[in-house]
């Protein structure tokens, strides 16, 4: 994790404060909180609690009534606005990809703006598709409607980091897609953040989520009120109050395990076999290992489908194997409650670990996840006073 | 499954196409048998002296020419209008002049079309430009509401991306609100054309030339043949308008949307 830059900047909000013309209460009522440079911190609270407001105050998209907002050490409002905001990124729920543009000139928008050559901007292009997992061939000139909701929402995420910026504000970007793809967007933004060390501020309603995202998270109430800023494990162990206990939810131990990520484990093994291989010999060190089943791996080493030993009896098994595409799989950034719910829904009661390039890169069992289980809750009875 | 999305997408598309395929043949089908029959009529029949001095190729060609400058001028005076002052009635500073600019524009068309073009006539003396402001007036309203609804239906969530990642105002206005409103623009054009073609017919009253001459003559001189010529010609031109208008949207329409 430590071994790529931090190519984000430090935020600091200082007393701000915004104050709608003929409400009573502000919307903001004099919020300070440090952002730490590449860390993302996570905006959660209620529905109109202001989260939005505030995050939309960085990028002066609302203008703060009174405080100071530092980006960097410098206040963002002596610059321009329209030149600051072509310097953060800006991701919305349901992406907000302009329909009449294809992906190539949504994602290729804020580098014309600041007047990059055109062979680089088409170049950024290319490399922030392959970045967010989308083929730049297929992709670059298709239109937002003929893509899903998870494809126009990687596209919107490519969109704001198109000219590299610093900082990246998020609200609730995830917000509109089903749970599934959800949970696979989360995971992307996860591998994405290792290699990029980007300051982002995500806003969000969904407790989870921000547990899972954030190295840091500013739980909110009314007037966007700071009532906790901690790491995640720190607010599910120690709620500072009744409010934000309430906002953890039941089940705060079984939600570590959306803190523990896959990689923070020892993966297990499973059979594999290359393609082209000799199915005699995979059935043989199945059996050996007491298994039913061997995974085949294509030329990539990508995970294609498993195999029984009565499937592998057959001499020319591994000639010809199809891409099973329901194959249940988890990346090592994943966190431990996605596997376990991958694998409750697999029928194998493991499910298969896949690491850079959907390559294969070992399996969870149940018995991997109870052992986590159990190591979390002798940790937290330690600092958890006996109900 | 992304895949069969993608068929369901095309097949959508393609369906879409067949219904507008048929109307974009019937009706220049039937424009062009109108024109051809009043041609063959003009041409072929037996027509008395009083009135081949109007029911010749000559005059009908003249006349529809003065009629078509009549309803383009007012048609561009009408666009020059309506389409920034539609953009300017949908700003936020200006929102406070919108029901005023719409109920008067509102105004324009519910009088009556015949009483505003001779109370024009009384005000600035008869002729062609006198025609071209009644027609103005009658026809601003359609482009105008078009433009409003045009700019207005646009998600406001994309105005605010637009600007969220840097965008001026007039940049989000230029790049994204005006090209995802631009077939609901066109539409309203189209209507405020076809709405002054056909009432450029009434024209003729207070000295504009045009198709409208025809029917007058040939209610003043009680021949009803030169009446129909001159009924269907200004019926097929206003089709004819209609059908071009509706090609210019398909053409316009921005690529990527259904």
């Amino acid at each position: 994790m430590s071994e790529n830059s931090v190519s984000g900047v430090d935020i600091e909000l200082v007393d701000v404060t915004k104050h709608y013309p003929g409400q009573r209460t502000a919307a903001v009522d004099s919020v300070s909180m440090r952002i730490p440079a590449g860390e993302t911190v996570v905006l959660v609270g209620p529905s109109g609690c202001g989260k939005t407001t505030t995050m939309k105050m960085i990028n002066r998209l609302i203008e703060p009534t009174s405080g100071k907002i530092l980006l960097d050490g410098d206040n963002i409002i002596e610059r321009d606005a329209d030149q600051l905001r072509r310097h953060i990124g800006y991701v919305i729920q349901g992406a907000g990809l302009f329909p009449h543009m294809s992906v190539e000139d949504n994602v290729g928008l804020v580098p014309g703006m600041l007047r990059w050559k055109k062979q680089r901007v088409s170049d950024r292009v290319d490399e922030l598709l392959d970045l967010v997992g989308l083929e730049p061939e297929q992709f670059r000139h298709r239109y937002p409607r003929q893509l899903s909701g998870g494809q126009q929402q990687r596209v919107g995420v490519a969109r704001a980091l198109a000219a590299d910026p610093p900082v990246l504000l998020m609200d609730e970007p995830f917000g509109a897609v089903d749970p599934i793809t959800r949970a696979r967007l989360q995971d992307e933004l996860i591998r994405l953040q290792e290699e990029l060390r980007k300051t982002i501020v995500f806003v969000t309603h969904d407790f989870d989520e921000a547990v899972k995202l954030g190295d840091r998270i500013a739980v909110l109430a009314q007037g966007s009120r700071i009532v906790q800023y901690d790491a995640p494990a720190e607010i599910l162990a120690n709620p500072a109050d009744d409010y934000v206990s309430e906002f953890v939810g039941a089940g705060a131990a079984l939600k570590q395990l959306t803190i523990n990520r896959v990689r923070d484990v020892a993966l297990d093994e499973a059979v594999t076999v290359e393609i082209g291989g000799d199915p005699a010999d995979a059935a043989e060190r199945a059996r050996s290992a007491g298994r039913t089943h061997a995974v085949v791996l294509d030329a990539r080493r990508r995970p294609l489908r498993w195999l029984s030993l009565k499937d592998l009896q057959r001499p020319d098994a591994l000639r010809h194997v199809d891409r099973d595409e329901d194959l249940e799989t988890v990346s090592t950034s994943s966190t431990l409650n996605d596997a376990l719910d991958s694998m409750l829904t697999s029928s194998h009661g493991v499910v298969l670990v896949i690491g850079r390039d959907h390559a294969y890169e070992g399996a969870i069992r149940v018995d991997t996840i109870m052992k986590a289980i159990e190591e979390l809750s002798s940790s937290t009875d330690d600092t958890e006073p006996a109900a | 499954m992304s895949e069969t999305r993608e068929a369901a997408l095309e097949l959508e598309s393609a369906r879409s196409h067949g219904t507008s395929w048929a109307r974009w043949v019937v009706q220049p089908a039937a424009i062009l048998v109108m024109f051809a029959g009043v041609l063959a009529y003009v041409l072929l029949a037996e027509i008395g002296n009083v009135e081949s001095r109007t029911l010749n190729v000559d005059t009908l060609v003249g006349l529809t020419w003065d009629h078509i400058k009549l309803s383009f001028t007012a048609a561009v005076i009408v666009v020059v209008i309506a389409i920034p002052l539609g953009i300017v009635l949908t700003r936020s500073w200006a929102r406070a002049a919108t029901p005023f600019a719409i109920g008067l524009a509102n105004v324009g068309q519910a009088a009556p079309s015949i009483g505003l073009l001779v109370l024009f006539a009384m005000w600035q003396g008869i002729g062609f430009w006198t025609a071209v402001i009644g027609l103005t007036v009658y026809g601003v309203l359609p482009s105008l509401r078009n433009t409003m609804t045009g700019l207005q239906q646009v998600d406001p969530r994309l105005v605010e991306a637009g600007r969220g990642m840097g965008m001026s105002a007039v940049g989000v206005l230029r790049r994204v609100e005006l090209p995802l409103a631009v077939p609901i623009i066109l539409t309203g054009v189209r209507v405020s054309l076809v709405l002054i073609v056909g009432t450029a017919a009434l024209a003729t009253f207070i000295g504009g030339s045009g198709l409208g001459a025809l029917v007058v003559t040939g209610v003043t001189l009680g021949r009803d043949n030169v009446l129909i010529v001159g009924a269907v010609m200004i019926a097929a031109l206003a089709l004819l308008i209609d059908w071009i208008g509706r090609v210019a949207e398909e053409i316009a329409r921005p690529k990527g949307l259904s």
